[in-house]
């Protein structure tokens, strides 16, 4: 079966101008990505990884090269039309959540259906109840986002990026600010949608974590220097369940100990 | 974005920051309610006044001796004497316009009853004088031309005349006082007038017929002024240039000569109080003005920080999908809905206050419907014209510099 080509990157460059100095965020990139890949784009501090992630959610231009979504030439848009772009093909999840405080966790969800003329009020609640189930916080959907823990605002989040059917969701260090375990709970949410088919880019620092992905990328110095298919791959369903496994194991120790003394 | 998920987010916004709305809209709302209280203060003053001179006749025309220049030295009014008794007989015979008319004299003295005494000021005129002057009689009667034609001593006063001379086991009619040593019988009692425009006690006097106050208490043939009464408002000028001629041929002055009199109507007066009181009101409405100036200024100033500090809000509507437009309307229609909200809080504050003002301090206030309509006008305006520069600056942010703000 030939799976249908979503991002085509041409020999793209990104530079930065600090004064005089030019930063070559990326050098010669290319890079292609298929419909129900998962990728892990890795690498150290400074190698890229952002300016990459900007670029292929529009929100950001190469200096040269081409960039091509979903068979649309997104170097000759206009701002509006990449702001359509980014309100009908892509979803973002961050780092820091960013999500609006004092507000739903169904009215950040359907937030970026507002931004969509041609969806109704009923159709943008239907989607934004959908998106919610489909990351298990249907009983949450009244609460305010800033009474909600980390892994769950972050979970509102991704209900968020799913909202508008999307041709990729992009996520910078989406479990930079969580711990192992709810990590892996969002890792596990991000493989239960990738099994749904839909394409996933993700930016991480922690191995780990890339072991999830299908498809690891790693950069250096804006350079590609690496791009393979993970053997191997983790179920984070199950590595949760051991992290859970172990940490009853170790309460169990210690009130084993609490009961000797 | 649709205009209505617009507003949507734009009350959303407003909602989630309730304490901040407010303290925005304050300054909204103090000019706003300052604009309404003042404006109602200054046109109720300007109808009050209106109304006082109304009440002191719109018909009545005076006519007062000119100040003269005898032989280069300028005359007071009280100096020049110039209008007798038989002006008074000629205009009657030769103004078709006149209603009424009648002879005004004035002296002041003390007046004393038994062991009080008073110090007031006595009218004279004849049996039109109360008619033209506006003045009614409460009880007793108006002397008649029998009286004025003998000189009769007899008079009426007014509530404060009475009230300083007379006990209340005392009837006042029938009395006898003396004004100026010389025995006056009273036969009757004003009704009560208040102060006029110029806060002068219209109630303190005596009227007595002209004949009496000109050949016993001034001792003069020339009389203080002519009143006169039109038929109506409207014939105040017709009737005015009828009684100049009049007055010019009673006087006999020739061609080349000027009036030897004054005609003044109280339509002057009221434009006089009528410019007065519309400056008045330019400044209330400045001083207002300027504090609803001073709270968009407020509205200006706390969308910017707003707009500073949510600067990631605005990043991440840029990244789904928000173009520059949407958030410039957002902002712009914020400030908007903070002033006119803060307007319609204004304008109710406004009347609060103006009607407080009218209980305590007594003033007459008077709230038009333009004052409100303009306020809310000035208020949209205000929204948009100091909306405009934060909002502008909320849309041109970059969206990833703006995501990356902390
Ligand atoms: N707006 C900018 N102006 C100038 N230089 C920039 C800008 N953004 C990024 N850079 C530079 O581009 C290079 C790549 O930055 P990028 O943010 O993509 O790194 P990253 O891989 O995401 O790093 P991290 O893991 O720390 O987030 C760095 O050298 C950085 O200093
Ligand atoms: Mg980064």
């Amino acid at each position: 079966m030939k799976l249908k080509k979503i991002i085509d990157l041409n020999n793209l460059n990104k530079n930065y101008f600090v004064g005089a100095e030019i930063v070559k965020a990326l050098r010669e990139l290319n890079l292609s990505v298929e419909a129900g890949e998962f990728i892990a784009i890795m690498g150290a501090s400074g190698s890229g990884k952002s300016t990459l992630l900007n670029i292929l959610g529009c929100l950001d231009k190469p200096t040269s090269g081409d960039y091509w979504l979903d068979g649309k030439n997104v170097n000759a848009m206009t701002k509006n039309q990449l702001a359509s772009i980014r309100n009908t093909k892509i979803g973002f999840v961050f780092q820091s959540y960013n999500l609006l405080p004092r507000t739903t966790a169904l009215e950040n969800v359907e937030l970026p259906l507002l931004y969509n003329s041609s969806i109704s009020n009923r159709l943008r609640r239907e989607k934004a109840e959908h998106a919610l189930e489909a990351v298990g916080l249907v009983d949450r959907m009244k609460h305010l986002s800033n009474q909600m823990s980390g892994g769950q605002q972050q979970r509102v989040a991704i209900a968020r990026s799913l909202v508008n059917d999307p041709v990729i969701i992009l996520a910078d260090e989406a479990t930079g600010n969580l711990d192992t375990k709810t990590s892996y709970e969002i890792m596990s949410l991000f493989q239960e949608l990738n099994e749904k088919g839909i394409t996933i880019g993700f930016v991480t620092h922690e191995p780990d974590i890339a072991t999830f992905t299908k498809r690891n990328i790693v950069f250096r110095d804006g350079r590609l220097i690496k791009d393979f298919t993970v053997e191997n791959r983790l179920s984070a369903q199950i590595a949760l369940k051991e992290l859970k496994d172990e940490e009853a194991f170790l309460e169990e120790q210690e009130n084993l100990n609490l009961a000797y003394i | 974005m649709k205009i209505q998920n617009l507003i949507k987010v734009a009350i959303a916004a407003i909602r989630r920051n309730k304490t901040r709305s407010f303290l925005t809209m304050l300054g909204i709302i103090i000019g706003v309610a300052s604009v309404i209280a003042m404006l109602a203060i200054g046109e109720g003053s300007n109808a009050s006044i209106q109304e006082q001179i109304s009440s002191m006749g719109t018909n009545l025309i005076n006519v007062m001796p000119a100040s003269r220049n005898r032989g280069g030295v300028q005359q007071g009014r009280s100096m020049s004497q110039t209008l007798v008794v038989s002006d008074i007989e000629y205009l009657r015979n030769n103004s078709d316009l006149v209603k009424a008319i009648s002879p005004e004299v004035q002296s002041s003295g003390q007046v004393i009853f038994g062991s009080s005494n008073w110090p007031t000021q006595m009218y004279g005129g004849n049996e039109e004088y109360t008619y033209i002057k506006k003045y009614e009689v409460a009880s007793g009667r108006i002397f008649n031309s029998q009286e004025i034609k003998s000189s009769a001593k007899v008079c009426l006063l007014g509530q404060t005349v009475v009230d300083n001379l007379f006990g209340d086991d005392v009837d006042p009619i029938g009395q006898s006082i003396r004004f100026d040593k010389i025995p006056f019988k009273v036969i009757g009692i004003l009704e009560e007038k208040g102060d006029n425009t110029f806060g002068q006690d219209q109630d303190d006097i005596i009227l007595a017929p002209y004949t009496t106050v000109m050949k016993r208490i001034t001792r003069q043939i020339y009389l203080r002024s002519i009143v006169i009464s039109a038929y109506s408002e409207d014939q105040i000028s017709q009737t005015s240039t009828q009684i100049e001629a009049g007055m010019r041929l009673a006087h006999k002055l020739k061609d080349t000569e000027e009036n030897d009199f004054e005609i003044r109507t109280q339509d002057e007066l009221i434009s006089t109080f009528g410019s007065i009181s519309e400056m008045m009101l330019v400044l209330l409405g400045s001083i207002a003005a300027i504090s609803l100036i001073v709270g968009g200024i407020g509205i200006m100033n706390i969308m910017y920080v707003s707009v500073t500090e949510r600067t990631r809000e605005i990043g991440l509507r840029l990244a789904i999908g928000g173009k520059g437009k949407d958030i410039l309307l957002q902002f712009l229609l914020e400030a908007v809905l903070l002033s006119v909200i803060g307007g319609i809080v204004g304008v109710v504050l406004g009347i609060i206050t103006s009607n407080t003002v009218e209980n305590i301090m007594g003033w007459p206030v008077l709230i038009t419907s333009d004052a409100i309509l303009i306020s809310f006008l000035f208020c949209s305006f205000i929204g948009v014209f100091f909306g405009w520069y934060p909002a502008r600056k909320a849309s041109a942010l970059d969206p990833i510099e703006a995501l990356r703000h902390e």
